[in-house]
C-alpha cells in the first residue's frame, strides 16, 4: 500500500519538476523580449530609421545604413541561395535514387552543421583574399551558403509529401516531366517551400559571424555591393562591445529592430505552415 | 536512369508529334538545370575543405599536429597552439549541455506525455521562437543583463555553497566560462527540445498503453517504456545540440572573456575556437597568423562534422523504425 502511494507521489513530483523545467525554459524568452523593449524602445524615433550614425559623443544618429545594408546583403544572399537551394531540393526529391542526390543530401547535412564562422572563413579565403578587399557581395555569398542546405531539406521533404497520384495524373494527361514537376508537384508544395524560404531568410538575417570579415561593417550609408557595408547584426555587435554609454543604447534599439525583423519573418512563416498542416488534418 | 518517363514509342513509324519533341527538350533542359544546382553542394563543400586546407597549409607545415596540444598563442612571437581554445570549446559546450539537457528533455517529455492538449502547441511554439533570436542579441542580453545577474547573485552563491570544489573558487569576473555556458544552454535548448519532441511523438502508442496496462504510473511508463524506446533518437538530439554549441560564435565571444588559458575555475575567463576566429581574423597581420586561424577553423570544422555525423546516424536509426534503445546497450 505504502509502495503504491510512494510511486504515485513520485510520478506527480516528476510532473511538478517538468513544469518547473517549462517555466525555466520559457522565462529567458520573456526576459529577453522585455529587456529589449524596455531598453531599446526609448531610443526608437523617426530619426533612428532615417539617419546615418553620428560620431561618438553626439546624439541623434540612426541606423539607416545598417537597415539598408541588411536588406541588400540578405537580398543578395536570397537571390543566390534560394534558387540553388530550391532547385537542388527538387532534384533530390525527383531523382531520389541517383548517386548525386544521395551525395547532395548527405553533404547538405554536413553543410547545415558547419559553424557559420567557418563559412565566414571560407568566404574570406574564396572571395575577399582574392579580391583583396572586403565586400557586401562576399557577405551575401557566405549567407547564401548557410541558406542553401536549409532550403534544400525543407523543399525536398515537402515535395515528398505530394501524393504520387498527382504526378501520375499529370503524366497520364501527357504533361512533359518538367511541366509535371513545376506546374503540379512544386506548385502543390509551394506554400511550404515559401515557408521554408522565409525561415531561412529570417535565420540568416540575424547572422553576424559570417559577415565579420566579409561585409566587415561600415559607419556610412552605402549601396555598393563591392565595398564594405553595414548590417543590423554587425551594428549591434559593434555598439554592444563599444565603450560608450550611447552606443549601448543604440545597441539595444538596433537589436530591437533586428529581432522585430527576424520574429515577424519567422512568425509569418510558422503561422503559414501551421494553418496548412491543420487544414490538411 | 530514365531521362524521360514519357511513353514515347521506341521506333516510331512516323516522326513523333512536334509537341513531344519539344517536351523532351524541355525535360533535358529541366534536368540539366536541377543537376547543376544539386552539383553546387558537393562542389561548395569540396571547395570549403580545399580552401581551409590550403589556407592553413603554412601553419600545418610549421606546427603539425602539435598545434592541438600547444598552449601558447602569441601572434607577435609567431607561436600558435590551440589547446586552450579546444579545451574552452569543448568545456563550454559540455557545460551548456549539462544545463540544457535536463531542461529540454523535461519540457519535451512534459509536452508529449503530460501537458493538456491546449498547452502543447503554444509552449512548443514559444520555445521554438527562442531558436529564432539571433546569436548577437543573446550576446547583448548576456553582457548587460545575464552577466551582472550572475556576478552579483549566482556566482557568489555558488562560491559560498560549492566553494570546496576547484570549479567554484577564485576571483569572480563577470565574463567567464560559466557565463558563456549559461547563454549557450539557453541557445541550444530549443534545438534539443524540438528534436527530442519529434522523436517522442514517434513512439507508438502501444508502448504507452502496454506500460500503463501493467500498472505503471505515468512517470514509470515514461522511464520504462517511452524513453528507452526513443533512447538513441534522444541521444541524437543531444549530440545535435552539442554540434550547435561547439560552433556558436557571437554570444560566446561576447561573454567568455577571451583569455588563452586553461583554468580550473569556471569563474575564470576562457576562449573558444569560434571566438578567436571572430576576434582576430580581420585584424591578423601576418600570413602565419591567418594560417593559424584558418587551421583553427579546419579543426573546428572537423570536430563539428564528426559530432553531427554521429547525431544523424543515431536519429536515422530511430526514424528507420528500429527500437534501437532496446538493443543498443
Amino acid at each position: 500500500m505504502n509502495r503504491r502511494v510512494f510511486r504515485r507521489v513520485k510520478s506527480n513530483a516528476m510532473v511538478g519538476l517538468m513544469v518547473v523545467a517549462v517555466v525555466l525554459a520559457v522565462l529567458p524568452l520573456l526576459f529577453i523580449l522585455l529587456n529589449l523593449v524596455a531598453k531599446g524602445a526609448g531610443s526608437l524615433s523617426v530619426a533612428f530609421f532615417t539617419r546615418e550614425p553620428v560620431p561618438a559623443g553626439e546624439t541623434g544618429g540612426g541606423v539607416l545604413h545598417a537597415i539598408v545594408g541588411t536588406l541588400l546583403i540578405v537580398g543578395g544572399a536570397s537571390l543566390i541561395g534560394l534558387p540553388v537551394g530550391i532547385a537542388a531540393g527538387v532534384y533530390c526529391a525527383e531523382y531520389t535514387g541517383s548517386r548525386l542526390a544521395k551525395a547532395t543530401r548527405f553533404l547538405a547535412d554536413v553543410m547545415n552543421g558547419t559553424p557559420s564562422i567557418v563559412v565566414g572563413v571560407f568566404a574570406w579565403t574564396l572571395i575577399v583574399a582574392r579580391q583583396k578587399h572586403f565586400s557586401a557581395l562576399a557577405g551575401s555569398c557566405a549567407l547564401a551558403m548557410l541558406m542553401i542546405p536549409m532550403v534544400l531539406r525543407t523543399t525536398e521533404e515537402l515535395i515528398r509529401l505530394v501524393p504520387n497520384s498527382l504526378r501520375e495524373a499529370a503524366l497520364a494527361l501527357g504533361y512533359p516531366r518538367w511541366r509535371t514537376s513545376l506546374g503540379v508537384v512544386v506548385r502543390t508544395a509551394l506554400p511550404g517551400i515559401v515557408t521554408g524560404s522565409l525561415l531561412a531568410v529570417a535565420r540568416v538575417a540575424g547572422e553576424t559571424a559570417p559577415l565579420l570579415f566579409t561585409a566587415l561593417g561600415s559607419q556610412y550609408l552605402s549601396y555598393r555591393l563591392n565595398e564594405p557595408m553595414a548590417a543590423l547584426p554587425l551594428t549591434v555587435y559593434t555598439y554592444a562591445i563599444g565603450p560608450y554609454e550611447e552606443w549601448h543604447q543604440y545597441a539595444w534599439a538596433t537589436a530591437l529592430v533586428l529581432i522585430l525583423v527576424v520574429l515577424v519573418l519567422s512568425l509569418a512563416a510558422r503561422l503559414a505552415t501551421r494553418r496548412r498542416f491543420t487544414a490538411n488534418g | 536512369m530514365a531521362t524521360s518517363s514519357l511513353p514515347t514509342p521506341e521506333a516510331p513509324a512516323t516522326a513523333p508529334p512536334a509537341s513531344l519533341v519539344g517536351a523532351q527538350h524541355g525535360d533535358r533542359v529541366f534536368r540539366l538545370l536541377l543537376t547543376t544546382a544539386a552539383l553546387a553542394i558537393p562542389l561548395l563543400m569540396g571547395f570549403l575543405v580545399y580552401e581551409l586546407y590550403t589556407g592553413s597549409a603554412l601553419a600545418i607545415d610549421r606546427y603539425g599536429l602539435g598545434f592541438v596540444t600547444g598552449s601558447t598563442w602569441d601572434p607577435v612571437a609567431e607561436e600558435f597552439g590551440a589547446a586552450p581554445l579546444i579545451f574552452g570549446t569543448l568545456l563550454s559546450a559540455v557545460l551548456a549541455l549539462l544545463i540544457a539537457v535536463p531542461l529540454s528533455l523535461g519540457v519535451a517529455i512534459f509536452l508529449t506525455e503530460f501537458a493538456p492538449r491546449w498547452l502543447r502547441q503554444p509552449v512548443a511554439f514559444v520555445i521554438e521562437l527562442l531558436a529564432a533570436i539571433p546569436s548577437v542579441v543573446y550576446g547583448l542580453w548576456g553582457i548587460f543583463v545575464l552577466v551582472p545577474l550572475l556576478k552579483k547573485v549566482v556566482f557568489p552563491f555558488l562560491r559560498d555553497t560549492l566553494g570546496f570544489l576547484p570549479f567554484f573558487q577564485g576571483p569572480i569576473y563577470g565574463p567567464s566560462m560559466l557565463a558563456a555556458s549559461v547563454i549557450l544552454a539557453i541557445m541550444v535548448m530549443p534545438f534539443i527540445m524540438s528534436v527530442a519532441r519529434e522523436v517522442l511523438l514517434a513512439v507508438p502508442n502501444s508502448q504507452r498503453e502496454a506500460a500503463l496496462a501493467l500498472g505503471a504510473t505515468r512517470w514509470e511508463a515514461v522511464t520504462s517504456a517511452i524513453v528507452p524506446y526513443a533512447r538513441s533518437g534522444i541521444i541524437g538530439a543531444v549530440i545535435l545540440g552539442l554540434g550547435r554549441a561547439l560552433g556558436e560564435t557571437m554570444a560566446v565571444t561576447m561573454l567568455i572573456g577571451n583569455r588563452h588559458e586553461i583554468a580550473a575555475s569556471l569563474f575564470a575567463p576562457g576562449y573558444t575556437m569560434a571566438a578567436v576566429i571572430a576576434n582576430e581574423f580581420s585584424g591578423a597581420g601576418t600570413d602565419i597568423h591567418f594560417a593559424a586561424l584558418t587551421y583553427v577553423a579546419l579543426v573546428l570544422f572537423v570536430i563539428t562534422v564528426l559530432v553531427n555525423a554521429a547525431a544523424r546516424l543515431l536519429i536515422w536509426r530511430v526514424s528507420r523504425g528500429a527500437p534501437a534503445g532496446g538493443t543498443g546497450l
